[in-house]
């Protein structure tokens, strides 16, 4: 059986990079006792799969990973056992069966959204919520993007799928997956290129809030609406 | 949420920020405002390395049981954050509160090796806590030592407020409930230290005087407070099975050394080999019960998730039932994917048998100590290994599929001369010849066999505490003369041999047998920019000689004088059971090339038996 989990990392956690993250879920499914799958051979490993690494320094409130079971409780008792065995600052969300032929979450994450906000006297100007406008109406944002020989020129507006300046914030709809992927640091990398400011170390701090699956008639849809809890 | 020490600017900005955190799996939280004592607990070296250590998992769980005290840890900041530290002038703090050390009741710094002491100096320094005990006021923590090195703390004297001499399990709660009774009665910290070193086991340095004989050598080591006793007895838990042993380890988040459940099986060692300290100073040994190790382990691998779980001891296959331990093991968890990781187990049949079932047998190589190059060396150190024992159980392992060997040695054990050198390397040549005598259809590819060697240190409280230490170059010349032999072997290309720089044995050795007068040097040296000189990448060997011209140190004194067995050692004053006059015994007998049976075989009357337990007390119910 195939089981979707989605879950939050807060606060200090921020600070634990995406191979411990990995690690400390693989010794939270033996806590919790989730009848998880092994590999077979000499040193059998977990099958479990996360959906996009997450920078060190960013919080989220909408990570994954797919694992495979032998068996399973609902979807209920599951969270209530997993998140018995989760630190502060991590918590499970959901746990979902999917479909027997569902593909992992990793092949099929086409978008993610962020909430990105200026830490207090990190502003790259006093009036940058207008002049956020400004630069998203742009028709083509260009950026030097380094390759293996030489920089070329990748125009990364269509990777912005949508934008929202709120009160204290920006929301970004980015591009993620193999195919094509941006980062926040980048499209304000680009945001100060526009406004020629030099950018401030530590500006940002970034959330991620949901990653999205691209559907079979696709559609960017949460990964977690891919499977049913388990009643 | 708790708030960080560090700011997001600063950890996002150094090493593995997570080191500094906290927060892992099975951390005790505690209301401060609810608890009478705040213990520090200080492993002195990195995160990964501090948290692998058992001793502290112990001794956490031990404190935090108890509701009137909360034991926090604290870790030496890597050389990025130690840096920041000092410029941004931001005080050490403990991972649980994330608040500053200098707050706490006690600060317990473990003290495992010696090339920890320049950290020492840091964790006091960057906790904003004077380096000497002296310049202490009632404002700053009760610093405490404990550990191995503590059984000559002598270098390390004027640091420290108190030693504890002996196993953490013993005397701990014994000296909080001082502390409270002084605290409530407005005693000073002098009273306090004053109460400590009337417990058994506790050492107060400030309370005696050493006075110094013109060649250098101790003439007198006397109280000089009536509270303080003439001899500090070490500490030891003789009902292993019935204490402190936690059942909720933490886990860290970043990949610790030790990442990975430990069962410490038993403490000691039966036998006597005369170069190891932790053989001596660890007796009797003393089993734990097969019952209480099944019932750790099931709970340690459940509230962990470990994936791995290892037996801890410092000779396992005395372990008197370790067939049942280990059958245990694989029955229970094999199968849940849980790795059974063994320790270096003498190899024999049942060995093979064992590890074959739990490891991957093309992937993992065997291990053979055999620490001198020849039987009559072996015969000196004690080390009852034979040259028969070792390809027998060879034999055995390549018949078994195995095809790398690893030997471990010393170079500049006492009366070592050329020929045991070179029989380090004939000794890996018939290993070697061995596998090839094996049918060619039936061998694995090609045998490697991989010999290394350390530079012997003697140690306080071994039978070798007096003798003669090599010097920087007589130890380079040794390591020549091994690699010269290996190259004229006809397996030459199956052999490997490895050897260390030797300028870090050469300080470990002036600072394991030191006195009071070594603490100069290591204040010195701190002051300099030594810190973190177990790691070859900041080691900084001129420093380091420097710091000892500046303090007037003889290194000719402290390293490669024989000592008289009259004199008096700096460590003298403490009794660790093990007598002075079965020490000059074996010392003799070492150099007589003779060997002492170990303790199931035969008492030797080392003087131990006065704790009235462990191997001395086996059968005699």
């Amino acid at each position: 059986m195939k089981i979707r989990i989605k879950f939050a990392k807060q606060g200090a956690m921020k600070f634990v990079g995406h191979l411990d993250i990995m690690r400390y879920f693989q010794k939270v499914m033996r806590r919790a006792d989730v009848n998880i799958a092994y590999s077979e051979g000499f040193s059998p490993h977990q099958k479990m799969s996360f959906a996009a690494p997450l920078g060190v320094g960013l919080t989220s409130r909408g990570e994954y990973f797919d694992i495979e079971v032998y068996s399973t409780d609902n979807s209920k008792e599951m969270l209530k056992r997993l998140n018995d065995a989760m630190v502060d600052g991590m918590e499970v969300i959901s746990y979902r069966l999917l479909p027997e032929d569902s593909k992992n979450a990793m092949s099929i994450v086409a978008a993610a959204d962020y909430l990105v906000c200026f830490r207090e006297g990190k502003e790259p100007c006093s009036e940058w919520k207008e002049k956020f406008e400004q630069f998203m109406s742009q028709e083509k944002i260009e950026i030097l993007k380094a390759t293996k020989k030489s920089e070329v020129l990748v125009n990364i507006r269509p990777l912005i799928l949508s934008f929202d300046v709120r009160v204290d914030a920006i929301f970004l709809k980015l591009a993620t997956g193999s195919e094509n992927n941006i980062k926040p640091e980048l499209v304000i990398d680009a945001f100060c290129d526009y406004l020629s400011v030099q950018r401030k170390p530590f500006d940002i701090m970034s959330e991620r809030l949901e990653i999205y699956g691209k559907s079979e008639n696709g559609e960017n849809i949460p990964l977690e609406d891919f499977g049913k809890d388990i009643l | 949420m708790r708030k960080l020490a560090l700011s997001d600017e600063i950890l996002m900005s150094i090493e593995k920020p997570a080191r500094y955190i906290g927060n892992e799996v099975n951390m005790v939280k505690k209301d401060i405002d609810k608890v009478d004592v705040r213990f520090a607990m200080c492993f002195p070296d990195v995160y990964e390395i501090g948290m692998s250590h058992l001793g502290i998992q112990i001794l956490y769980d031990m404190f935090n049981k108890r509701e009137d005290i909360y034991c926090e840890r604290v870790y030496s900041p890597w050389l990025d954050l130690d840096k920041i530290m000092r410029e941004q002038d931001i005080p050490l703090f403990a991972l649980e509160s994330q608040q500053s050390v200098k707050d706490f009741d006690f600060l317990g710094i473990t003290i495992q090796y010696e090339m920890c002491y320049t950290n020492i100096l840091q964790i006091l320094d960057l906790s904003k806590i004077p380096l000497m005990a002296v310049d202490r006021t009632e404002d700053d923590p009760i610093v405490i030592g404990g550990g191995p090195c503590a059984y000559n703390p002598e270098p390390l004297a004027p640091f420290f407020d108190i030693f504890y001499i002996g196993e953490g399990e013993m005397v701990y709660f014994q000296l909080i409930d001082k502390y409270k009774e002084n605290k409530a009665n407005g005693g000073t910290r002098l009273d306090f230290l004053e109460m400590a070193a009337q417990i058994e086991g506790l050492y107060v340095p400030m309370f005696y005087d050493v006075t110094y004989h013109e060649d250098g050598t101790i003439k007198s080591f006397e109280p000089n407070n009536v509270n303080a006793k003439n001899k500090i007895i070490k500490q030891l838990v003789m009902d292993i099975s019935n204490t402190y042993y936690p059942d909720k380890p933490l886990v860290p988040f970043i990949k610790a050394t030790q990442d990975r459940v430990v069962l410490e099986i038993q403490r000691g060692c039966i036998r006597g080999c005369r170069f190891c300290q932790a053989g001596s100073v660890y007796k009797p040994v003393r089993e734990r019960d097969l019952e209480f190790l099944k019932e750790k382990a099931y709970n340690m691998l459940k509230n962990t998730g470990h994936e791995e779980i290892s037996l801890s001891s410092l000779s396992s296959s005395d372990y008197s039932q370790l067939e049942g331990l280990i059958n245990f093991l694989i029955d229970e968890f094999k199968g849940k994917g849980v790795n059974i990781s063994l320790p270096s187990l003498r190899i024999d049949a049942f060995s093979l048998d064992v590890m074959s079932k739990v490891q991957d047998v093309r992937k993992s190589s065997l291990t053979f100590a055999p620490e001198a190059g020849s039987q009559r060396l072996r015969n000196v150190i004690n080390k009852g290994l034979t040259e028969e024992v070792i390809l027998n159980g060879a034999k055995l392992a390549f018949d078994g599929g195995w095809n790398r060997v690893k030997l471990y040695f010393m170079l500049g054990l006492p009366t070592e001369t050329v020929s045991d050198m070179e029989g380090i390397a004939e000794l890996s040549e018939k290993i070697a010849e061995l596998y090839y005598q094996i049918p060619k259809d039936q061998r694995i590819g090609k045998v490697q066999v991989v010999a290394s060697t350390s530079f012997f240190v003697p140690k306080p409280f071994t039978p070798f505490q007096w003798a003669s230490m090599n010097t920087k170059e007589e130890f380079l010349s040794k390591a020549r003369i091994v690699n010269a032999k290996m190259k004229e072997m006809l397996n030459k290309k199956s052999l490997k041999y490895n050897w260390h720089e030797a300028d870090v044995s050469v300080l470990e050795g002036l600072l394991a047998r030191g006195d009071r007068r070594v603490a100069d040097t290591i204040l010195y040296a701190y002051h300099l920019g030594c810190i973190y000189d177990a790691w070859g990448e900041s080691f900084d060997n001129d420093k380091w000689e420097q710091a000892i011209a500046a303090t007037d140190i003889d290194m000719d004194f402290y390293i490669t004088r024989e000592r008289d067995t009259d004199e008096i050692l700096p460590w003298d004053f403490i009794d660790v059971g093990v007598t002075k006059q079965f020490l000059k015994n074996e010392w003799k007998k070492a150099k007589e090339e003779t060997v002492t049976p170990n303790c199931r075989m035969k008492c030797a009357g080392c003087g131990v038996a006065k704790f009235g337990g462990g191997v001395c007390f086996e059968n005699k119910n």
